[in-house]
């Protein structure tokens, strides 16, 4: 696996324009799975969540979940798409062990929705991007490689089959041709797969934890000699699972495939799989190698004919548009228009939401989330939904400071335990000895010694400078190790220099 | 004992009732009875004696008890062996499925547990009921009680020989294409195939899906009636299930009546390459139905010419795809490959299909899978399924001229082991009359209409309705069977040579 010749994307841009495609598989979050009763938990033991329609067994038939029906209309009005008066599932025929029937049951050329668009915002610019497809199928069981490296198949002694995942509803969103973002490309994707996790979120349709597989994306990329010429070959990369990847995959195969050309040659039309840890892109399957799927229309299961009053009814539960959910958040919170854009800009907007929502003020909702969180999901290379620490727990942390019980300071050891997995705030609070000292005798002999320590400040602080307790604060906050309240500190050190 | 096993599945139940027979002692004359001939039948794949007789003594305790039961509570049955049944093996005909023993019931099985039918086992059939003479089942076929050189139909031909030797009252058969009608037809028993939807699918291992139907395989009308309407109605784990009540199936039965009904016969089911013998017996069908008062006329489907073509490009296609999930990863066989010594999954998925398939099997996977191939799907399965539509545009054309439609079941007798084992479209042919029914999703019953002058073996007559009517298949078949035994002064099964188990 050696990386490819690569050009600079500053050359790559000023010779060709890009091209994007992006489909995007969203798991759904109901309760069962797309056509059996099973649960959907995850990470539930192996072979737990299975019965004889999902395991494939013989004579076993599907029965389609309506919830899940539900949902992918939804999905497709937000999207603004139209509806189909009909439509029916296919069958996608390939072998595979993890495939319990091998065939697929998945939508194919008669979508539940389609010719749709939404509109993603990068810095001041909009980009409208069409949406061609929103089609359901289901998900296949997982295989796990063992004895190789890595988890791959190449070299693994034996595979074993979780069928837990077989079954589970999947939605698939299909973009047309991204055009006219120029070298704003590769933002513009992360952008899209950014906004559709908010809208999905908003829909409440999917838990979109790009980390636990519930939000997949494949990138299609190709470059063309300027905007009005005609589309290059593209190649598919598979599997880019963060939004940072997103960005990275599709800059990545510009300068790649701006290399190949300019160097004379020709685009492979073919799946590419990336690699998080180099952050390339290698070959897979060619257009030559690709199966044939022998789609034929499903005979076990009746067409979907949506009823249009069903569809209206689903309509109206849609949550309100971005735009306006930002103008009256925006008012609600009493943010600037800045502090706006830096939490939409952060991807924090429904987080942030949230955790007003679970009691926080916005102000500190929005410091936690922009300051401390948002550090530590740059330094593991992460979004901040993929954190192991949600809205509710933030909110908690804040309260823990609201009652006094923990400072600022304190509170970062707190997302520090969470981070680390250690329980709930109240719980690492508890075990790492974190409440600040609230001991007045304690807290009094200390200031008495940062006093007699410092007898230049406190002279200051008895001639009225009260800005001069500055010191004494630090030193008795650093006798404590931090673990007291400051506020309370500064009151006893002027209440003893009172003059 | 000999009155027993005789007796039809509506009497037994009436004898129950009485207090005249028990469910035990007709369950063990039923056994007795399969221990004795089922040698040479080899009507069975699977007894299970226990089983039987568990359910028997716990519908007589019932009725002991004064509990209400279901109608046909305590009659046994047969059930082929295409039927998922809970700790019973099902194979399915196949060497692929040997060993498997299945989770959990289909939903007729659930009904018929329900209701509480002893089940004495499992019967033969062609391999994933791909045939019509049981020569593709993987363990052997089934005999004809008639001549037990000759094939009992197919693929159901082992429902057809238990209930034509009095092995079993009432079996359950399912029908493709013709596997439940053409094995009566060729036995001298009753078979029903019910609209397309009418009875639930789930845990019937499918061959083709858009045209798979289970239904009842009887030695009266009646008794057909009585399990079709116990198997049918609405299933909500079967997607296809018609969300309707059964029809009135019983009462049609006996309140049968033809005069002023209008019965169509098919021309373009008869004439040329239909035997001498069967032509014969269904023309004296067609003057007693007039005689007793139905109008009868000739209708033209000229679209059926084309059926069995459709059918061999449907089936295949939607068998290729259903088929794929025998792949030893979680059931069934498992072949490791030859002289490999580190396999891939892969390698042995395709070892074990090479070893577990059959022949005719392999055959409709590969015409499959070529007619559903990209470039040629238009040209086969897309042509085949407008053959389809017109094929049902031909049947609502009938049905406006005629209540019912009349054809013979099979255009032969039972034939001879091999006579057709090596041209597979000879044997294909044999269910050219059956066929459009599944492809239109229309019901049918065949029921005995004689035997033939020129080798003295049993022939069918084949009444079909529009969809979601098939009280009048029932009718006119009731009609037909009363007609016909008033004629012969008994049945036709009474004519049948004895089978001893001596052989």
């Amino acid at each position: 696996m050696t990386a490819a010749t690569l050009l600079s994307y500053d050359d790559a841009l000023a010779r060709f324009d890009p091209v994007l495609g992006l489909e995007v598989h969203v798991e759904l979050n109901t309760a069962s799975k797309m056509f059996c009763a099973c649960p959907t938990t995850f990470g539930a033991a192996p072979n737990s969540q299975v019965c004889p329609v999902c395991l494939g067994l013989p004579g076993a038939l599907p029965v389609l979940n309506e919830r899940a029906v539900a949902a992918a209309i939804r999905i497709g009005l937000a999207l603004n798409c139209s509806i189909a008066a009909e439509c029916r599932f296919a069958r996608k025929n390939y072998f595979y062990p993890d495939m319990p029937k091998n065939f697929q049951t998945s939508q194919y050329d008669e979508p539940i929705a389609y010719d749709g668009w939404t509109e993603v915002a990068v810095d001041e610019a909009a980009y409208r991007i069409e949406i061609e497809r929103v089609h359901m199928e289901e998900d296949t069981g997982k295989s796990l490689h063992v004895g190789g490296a890595t988890g791959r198949i190449h070299g693994a002694s034996h595979s074993l089959v979780d069928y837990n995942r077989a079954g589970i509803p999947l939605i698939e969103i299909v973009t047309k041709p991204i055009i006219g973002t120029g070298a704003a490309a590769p933002v513009v994707a992360r952008a899209y797969v950014t906004h559709l996790r908010e809208l999905l979120l908003s829909l409440g349709v999917s838990d979109v934890r790009m980390e636990q597989g519930s939000l997949r994306c494949d990138a299609n990329a190709s470059l063309r000699l300027g905007q009005d010429a005609p589309f290059g070959t593209r190649t598919e990369t598979k599997n880019v699972n963060s939004l940072r990847s997103v960005e990275r995959a599709v800059r990545y195969e510009i300068c790649r495939q701006a290399a190949v050309l300019t160097d004379g040659g020709t685009v492979t039309q073919e799946t590419r799989h990336w690699h998080e840890d180099t952050g390339i892109t290698t070959p897979g399957r060619s257009k030559e190698q690709a199966e044939d799927y022998r789609y034929f229309p499903e005979p076990d299961l009746a067409p979907i004919a949506p009823d249009v009053a069903w569809v209206e009814q689903l309509r109206a539960t849609l949550p309100e548009g971005p735009g306006r959910r930002r103008s009256r958040l925006q008012a609600a919170w009493g943010f600037s228009d800045l502090d706006m854009r830096d939490v939409v800009g952060a991807g924090a907007l429904a987080l942030v939401e949230q955790t007003i929502g679970a009691g926080a003020a916005p102000a500190a909702a929005k410091k936690w989330w922009l300051t401390e969180l948002a550090r530590r999901a740059n330094e593991q290379g992460v979004e901040l939904a993929e954190l192991p620490v949600g809205p509710e727990q933030v909110a908690q942390v804040q309260a823990l400071i609201d009652t006094g019980r923990i400072n600022d300071k304190l509170a970062r050891s707190v997302f520090d335990g969470l981070l680390a997995g250690e329980g709930t705030p109240e719980e690492i609070v508890a075990a790492r000895g974190l409440e600040v000292v609230s001991d007045e005798t304690a807290l009094g002999a200390a200031v008495d010694r940062a006093i007699e320590a410092n007898p230049g400040a406190a002279d200051k602080v008895r001639a009225g400078k009260a800005a001069a307790a500055g010191a004494l604060i630090g030193a008795v906050m650093a006798e404590m190790r931090g673990q007291a309240d400051a506020g309370r500190v500064r009151d006893l050190i002027l209440a003893k220099l009172s003059p | 004992m000999d009155d027993t096993i005789r007796a039809s599945a509506a009497d037994l139940a009436a004898a129950m009732q009485a207090g005249e027979m028990s469910s035990v002692e007709i369950t063990q004359a039923q056994l007795d009875r399969i221990a004795e001939v089922d040698g040479d039948l080899h009507a069975f794949l699977h007894v299970d004696a226990d089983g039987a007789l568990a359910t028997a003594k716990r519908v007589d305790d019932a009725r002991a008890a004064g509990e209400a039961v279901a109608a046909l509570a305590g009659v046994p049955i047969a059930i082929k062996d295409v039927v998922v049944t809970r700790g019973l093996p099902t194979t399915c005909g196949s060497h692929i499925l040997e060993g498997w023993i299945p989770p959990y019931d289909a939903t007729i099985v659930t009904r018929l547990r329900q209701a509480g039918l002893p089940i004495l086992g499992k019967t033969n059939m062609d391999e994933f009921a791909m045939g019509s003479s049981t020569e593709h089942s993987a363990y052997g076929p089934s005999r004809n009680p008639w001549d037990l050189g000759r094939i009992p139909g197919g693929s159901g031909g082992g429902s057809a020989a238990a209930v034509a030797s009095h092995q079993a009252p009432l079996a359950i058969g399912t029908d493709t294409g013709g596997s439940i009608r053409q094995p009566a037809a060729v036995t001298g028993t009753v078979g029903a195939k019910p609209t397309y939807g009418g009875v639930s699918r789930y845990g019937l291992i499918a061959l083709a899906s858009s045209l798979d139907q289970a239904g009842p395989v009887a030695r009266t009308v009646l008794d057909a009636a009585m399990l079709h309407e116990l198997l049918g109605g609405h299933d909500p784990l079967d997607s296809t299930s018609l969300d309707a009540p059964v029809p009135a199936l019983v009462d049609a039965v006996r309140d049968a009546d033809v005069a002023g009904l209008r019965v169509g016969v098919v021309r373009e089911l008869g004439g040329e390459g239909y035997q001498r013998g069967v032509r014969a017996r269904f023309d004296e069908v067609v003057g007693l139905l007039t005689d007793a008062g139905a109008e009868v006329t000739e209708v033209s489907c000229p679209h059926f010419d084309y059926a069995l073509a459709a059918y061999y490009l449907i089936l295949p296609s939607e068998a290729s795809s259903n088929l794929a999930k025998f792949d030893a990863m979680r059931y069934g066989l498992r072949v490791p490959p030859d002289g490999v010594a580190d396999p891939s999954a892969e390698q042995v998925m395709a070892a074990t299909r090479a070893a577990g398939f059959g022949d005719e099997v392999k055959r409709r996977i590969i015409l499959g899978t070529y007619a559903l191939s990209s470039g040629y799907y238009d040209a086969y399965y897309g042509s085949a399924q407008k053959v389809r539509t017109l094929i049902q545009r031909d049947f609502a054309a009938a049905f406006d001229q005629a209540d019912v439609l009349l054809s013979p079941t099979a255009p032969t007798t039972a034939f001879r082991f091999g006579e057709k084992l090596d041209d597979p479209v000879a044997m294909y042919l044999n269910d050219i009359a059956t066929i459009p029914a599944n492809l239109a999703g229309v019901p049918g019953i065949s029921v005995p209409s004689g035997l033939a002058d020129e080798d003295g073996l049993p022939t069918g007559v084949q009444v079909l309705a529009p969809a979601r009517a098939d009280d009048r298949v029932y009718r006119v078949g009731a009609v037909i069977e009363a007609l016909l035994v008033e004629r012969w002064g008994g049945t036709l099964l009474a004519r049948a040579p004895s089978v001893t188990g001596t052989r």
